[in-house]
Order: C-alpha cells, then sequence, then structure tokens
C-alpha cells in the first residue's frame, strides 16, 4: 500500500463501506473544530442549567416585586417595593434571618473544626485498609434519609430520650436541648459533617508529601509546618466544604420544624409557611432572596481571599 | 536555633576533626526489604560525594538516613562528630534539595527562600538581604516576586537549591536535583553547583543515577548496590580500579573477560582495534557498529570467548566507513597495565 498521509485518500479507497466514511468525516469536523465539540458537550447541562435552574431564578427575583392582593388573595402583577420594606421593617423577620445566617456560620466552623483532624487522619496518617474503612463510615449515614437522621436526633435529645437515660445512669443531671437552637445546631452539624469532611480530605490529599519534609528540613518543626504549609494548602477544601455546610444550613427548613422550637424558625420556615399558608408567593420570593445574596457576599470574599488560587 | 541541645567543650573539639558525615552500621528495613545494610560511611569536611547506584540500591534512604527523614534501625549516624540519630530533621544542620524540589506553590519565590530563616525567627530586614544575596548566587534574582508555577524547570531547580544554602548548612544534600533537566542543562548545572560547592565550601551529598554525572562532579563517590556499598573512591580510582564486576558494568561499560580462571576488565577506549592481521592480540569478530558522532561503538566477539566493547574517536572515519565494519575479522590490544583484575560477582 502506497503511504499515504491524507486520510481521505485511504477512505476513498474504500468505496464499500459509505458509514466508516460518514463516520470518519464527522471525527474530522469535530478535531478540526474544536469549538463544536465543546459545544456539543456542553449543550444538554447547559440547556438545562439554562432553563430549569436560571429560568426559575429569574421568575423567583421577579416575582418579588408583585404584590398580593388581601382580599382575593390573587398575585397582583403590580411592581413594588413593598415586601422587601416589609423584611427590612419588621423586627421579626430580621431576627428570623440573623438567626439562620447565625446558626448556619456555626454549623460551618463547628464542621471544619471537626472535619479537619478526621480528614487529616484519613489522607496522612491511615493505612489504605482504615482509610477506606472510614470513607464509609462518612458516607454510610447518607443512605439512610434525611428525616430519619433528623427523626432519630429526636430520640436522642427528648426528655426520657437516650441522651437523658445515659446521663442519669453515669448520675448527672439531665440535660434539655431538645427543641431549642442547640438541638438545629447540633443536628445540622451532625448531618452536614460528610460534606466537609470530603472536600478537607481531598486537599490535605494532594498535597505531596514532600513538601511536609522540606518544611521540616528547613527548621520548622510540627506546628510551625501545619500553620505555614499544611492549613494554607488545605484552605481550598475548606472553603469548597463551608460552602456546602453553609448554603445547605441556610435553605433548610426541616430541621428547624421537627427538632426546633418555638423561637427556631429559619428562612426556609417562613418562605414554606408564605407559600402554604398564607399562599404569599412574592413575599416568599422576596425573603428567598435573602439567603442567595449571603452566599453571593461570601463567595465574593472566599474569592478575595484568594480560597480559589489553588483549586 | 533556639532549640539545639547543648554541645560540650569536648564534642566541640572533637567536632574539629571528625568527618561532616559519619554513618556507622546503619541497616534499614521496610518490612521485609533490606534497603540498606551494614553501611559505613564517613564524609569528610567540604567534599563533594556522591551516591552512585541503580534505582532501589538504597542510596536515597541513605541520604533520607542522613536528612533525618528516616530512622536506622541499627547504627548511629553522626554530623560533625555528634551523634544525631535521634534527633528530628528539624533540628540538623543539614538541608535538602529535593528531586521535585518541594517549593511551597503558595509562597512567592522570596518566601519560599527565606521560609528556614523565617521559622527560626530571624527579622524581615536580614531575611530580605540574605534571600536577595542568595538569588543573585544561584542567578535568580529578578524572579524573587513570583510564584514557583511561574517558573521553567531549571529556574524552579536553583530556587530549590537557594531555599537550602540560605540556611548556611554544615552538609547539603542534593536527591537527583538534576534528574528532571534536559541534557544541556543538566550539564551548565553540573558546572554550576561544582563551582558553588567549591566556593561555599560546604560540604555537599549528591545522589544520582548517572555515572557521567558522578564522575565529573565528585572528590569522591560510593557506589552502592542492593543496600551495600560496592566501592569508595575518587571518580579516577573507581572508573580505572573497578574492585567488583558491578562497579565496572555500572560505572563505565562492562568489559569483562575471563582468561585463565582470572576476570579482567578493560576500558573500552584503551583498546587498540585494527584489522586481521595474524598479529599479536585477541582475534574477533565486529558484531554491531553503533556510530554516536563524536565516536563509533563496537562490539566485538572474541574468538577465545567473551564479547568486548571498543570505542574509537571519529577522526578520520565518517559514519558510512564506520558502519562498513560490521562483520570483519580484528584484532585488539591493550596494554597489560590497563587491565585489571577483579573479583568474582558478589
Amino acid at each position: 500500500m502506497a503511504a499515504s498521509l491524507d486520510p481521505a485518500e485511504g477512505l476513498t479507497a474504500r468505496p464499500g463501506r459509505p458509514l466508516r466514511a460518514a463516520r470518519l468525516r464527522l471525527s474530522g469536523f469535530f478535531w478540526r473544530h474544536r469549538w463544536a465539540k465543546g459545544l456539543l458537550l456542553l449543550a444538554p447541562p447547559l440547556l438545562a442549567f439554562g432553563l430549569v435552574y436560571l429560568s426559575s431564578l429569574v421568575a423567583l427575583f421577579i416575582s418579588a416585586f408583585w404584590t398580593v392582593n388581601p382580599f382575593t388573595t390573587d398575585i397582583e402583577h403590580i411592581w413594588n417595593l413593598g415586601n422587601f420594606r416589609t423584611l427590612i421593617d419588621s423586627s421579626a423577620y430580621r431576627t428570623i434571618a440573623l438567626r439562620t445566617i447565625g446558626i448556619a456560620s456555626a454549623v460551618t466552623l463547628t464542621d471544619a473544626v471537626l472535619a479537619f483532624p478526621f480528614a487529616y487522619f484519613m489522607a496522612r496518617v491511615a493505612s489504605a485498609r482504615g482509610r477506606t474503612f472510614l470513607f464509609v463510615a462518612v458516607l454510610l449515614p447518607l443512605w439512610s434519609s434525611y428525616l430519619v437522621r433528623v427523626y432519630i436526633w429526636r430520640l436522642i435529645l427528648d426528655q426520657d430520650g437516650v441522651l437523658n437515660w445515659m446521663l442519669n445512669k453515669l448520675g448527672l443531671p439531665d440535660q434539655h436541648l431538645a427543641y431549642t437552637n442547640y438541638a438545629v445546631w447540633l443536628i445540622f452539624s451532625y448531618v452536614w459533617l460528610p460534606f466537609m469532611i470530603l472536600p478537607v480530605y481531598g486537599a490535605l490529599e494532594r498535597i505531596p508529601h514532600s513538601f511536609i519534609e522540606a518544611s521540616r528540613d528547613l527548621g520548622a518543626g510540627g506546628f510551625a509546618t501545619f500553620r505555614r504549609v499544611v492549613l494554607p494548602l488545605a484552605l481550598p477544601g475548606v472553603i469548597a466544604g463551608s460552602i456546602f455546610t453553609f448554603s445547605l444550613t441556610l435553605g433548610d427548613y426541616v430541621t428547624p420544624l421537627l427538632a426546633g422550637g418555638a423561637s427556631s424558625q429559619f428562612i426556609g420556615n417562613v418562605v414554606y409557611s408564605s407559600v402554604g399558608i398564607s399562599n404569599d408567593v412574592p413575599f416568599a420570593a422576596a425573603f428567598a432572596t435573602v439567603p442567595l445574596l449571603v452566599m453571593a457576599l461570601y463567595l465574593t470574599i472566599a474569592r478575595r481571599l484568594g480560597a480559589f488560587e489553588a483549586m | 536555633m533556639a532549640t539545639q541541645a547543648p554541645v560540650s567543650r569536648a564534642q566541640q573539639k572533637l567536632a574539629a576533626t571528625s568527618p561532616a558525615v559519619r554513618l556507622i552500621g546503619i541497616r534499614r528495613t521496610y518490612g521485609d526489604v533490606v534497603a540498606i545494610d551494614r553501611l559505613d560511611l564517613d564524609i569528610a569536611e567540604s567534599e563533594f560525594f556522591t551516591l552512585l547506584g541503580p534505582s532501589g540500591s538504597g542510596k536515597t534512604t541513605t541520604l533520607r538516613v542522613i536528612a533525618g527523614f528516616e530512622q536506622p534501625d541499627e547504627g548511629h549516624v553522626e554530623l560533625g562528630g555528634v551523634d544525631v540519630t535521634r534527633v528530628p530533621p528539624f533540628e540538623r544542620d543539614v538541608n535538602t534539595v529535593f528531586q521535585d524540589y518541594a517549593l511551597f506553590p503558595h509562597m512567592s519565590v522570596q518566601d519560599n527562600v527565606e521560609y528556614g530563616l523565617r521559622v527560626k525567627g530571624m527579622s524581615r530586614r536580614e531575611r530580605r538581604v540574605k534571600a536577595q544575596e542568595v538569588l543573585e548566587r544561584v542567578r535568580l534574582p529578578q524572579v524573587a516576586s513570583r510564584k514557583p508555577l511561574q517558573l521553567s524547570g531549571g529556574q524552579r531547580q536553583r530556587v530549590a537549591l537557594a531555599r537550602a544554602i540560605v540556611n548556611s548548612p554544615s552538609v547539603l544534600l542534593l536527591d537527583e536535583p538534576l534528574g528532571a533537566l534536559d541534557l544541556k542543562l543538566r550539564q551548565e548545572m553540573q558546572v554550576f553547583l561544582k563551582a558553588l560547592q567549591r566556593d561555599l565550601g560546604i560540604t555537599f551529598v549528591y545522589v544520582t543515577h548517572d555515572q557521567e554525572e558522578a564522575l565529573t562532579m565528585s572528590d569522591r563517590m560510593a557506589v552502592f548496590n542492593e543496600g551495600q556499598i560496592e566501592q569508595i573512591g575518587s571518580p579516577a580510582e573507581v572508573y580505572e580500579h573497578p574492585q567488583t564486576e558491578f562497579v565496572a558494568g555500572f560505572v563505565g561499560v562492562s568489559n569483562v573477560i575471563e582468561r585463565d580462571g582470572r576476570r579482567i576488565t578493560v576500558r573500552p577506549e584503551k583498546i587498540h582495534m585494527r584489522a586481521d592481521d595474524g598479529g599479536s592480540g585477541e582475534p574477533g569478530v565486529v558484531r554491531e557498529v553503533v556510530y554516536v558522532g563524536m565516536v563509533t561503538r563496537y562490539v566485538v566477539d572474541l574468538d577465545s570467548g567473551g564479547e568486548l566493547v571498543v570505542i574509537r574517536q571519529n577522526l578520520e572515519t565518517s559514519s558510512q566507513q564506520a558502519l562498513e565494519d560490521r562483520d570483519k575479522r580484528v584484532r585488539l590490544d591493550w596494554k597489560p597495565e590497563h587491565t585489571y583484575e577483579i573479583g568474582k560477582e558478589g
């Protein structure tokens, strides 16, 4: 066979296989036009993203500027800032917003503190088998329903629950955590912990061992090595995890509803009752923009701190 | 260093005369695998000492034992006459240039170089001056504010070097530092490193698997094989008087033949080859001809058994002429003083 550098020549030499020729021509087209390949790959997710996610977000934002007729409970398409004015003026809504953000921050901080040593052990200390076991231990709770886990915490924290039973056995006084903000904080910290452990583990695992040796070699002890090398390089993982824990807590309403008390209402609970009980979708939409803004602010700050640079 | 153990007067006196590095009966195993065994080594003050050997021969483990990253199962490590076997790496007066450079990616070049000084608590101004000085020494004064990822491989290599020598260690350990560079850059760096070592006057312990690198740079070298040292000596001694078959083969070309029950070796460039004229010397047939530019390498099958590699400079021959020598009968001659008897393998 004559050596030929032109693939098209090889194609014409096999007239009996038009299907293969067409396939090769198509491959050639995508090979020459990289953008077309990119477009083809991105089209389905972009379509879904644009239609389902972005359009509903825009609809949410627009409806926040509408209002509800108090007599007919029909939505009136009149542009106004009334919903936002209510949010700012009413101290009850302010408290709810601050409580939501406060508990979300507390949960994030708690998870970061709990997850870091755990992830460090997984990534840098544990044997291969130990690591597999710990992975299963972290992921296994995610197989059970979120609701079930919240209910189990209720059983633990109840006045005559497991925790008090154990405390009594040890001769200690009862705890009264059930249906308080502390219970909400505790349960959130528990359910979102895997979402912090995994990204922190990923970040720690990517740090080459030679970095730590280099630091020790240059005279840094364990603490200095941790502070100057390990922590800064693991920070993107912590930030990634905190985005999960913070946003998941910010948007939740189930745990406060089931395990919180009368003063444990979250933004989500107000949204839920605005839509479900008073049928005031525009107000719910207005309140729902608050976590959106908080997250936007949070991401901006994280970016400014250089959290995404090492990713 | 604030945390350094107090050194007695007697020890200081001893330090003046003892070797920079002394290893006594070192043994290190990983499970069933013996990485190094019964290793004794003295490295003198201001010496460029190379640990040469194939991968898995224990040379890197030896370096890591000196640095303190590995604890030996048996034996002692002395630095300047002081036993440091149980001293952690951050309290040893040695610094390492890592094979992968291990530059901290989140710090600028300047901060990388200052790292050792900073953790020792040196003031910012002093650090700046010293770092700039060292960066100039490695000919990189202009990249101080850049991040390591923005540098070329050769530049990173020199930053790693600067980061180690800025601490003025008594011993500098280099773990195959030129392995990732291309040939030309590697040759430049060999000359540069040698000059730097002479200039600084500190002991260099250099790990490599490249025999040419070992021969060009070292004052003395140790050839490693399977966790043990086969031979220690100057490059000329090791090259011209290999004591074992392994050394003969690893440093240079294995040219070992057996004659009258003796195993002798002769270096390929010491052999004189001529067309077979029935005269003196070993008769044989050229089996293979490899033209390598400056020289041509011939593999000759000898009539009395064995084979020898012969190297001839291409003074007048062209590649065409050289390749025509294949399958020709030749005679090989060498001076008796250029052959060396070596021990049996093992």
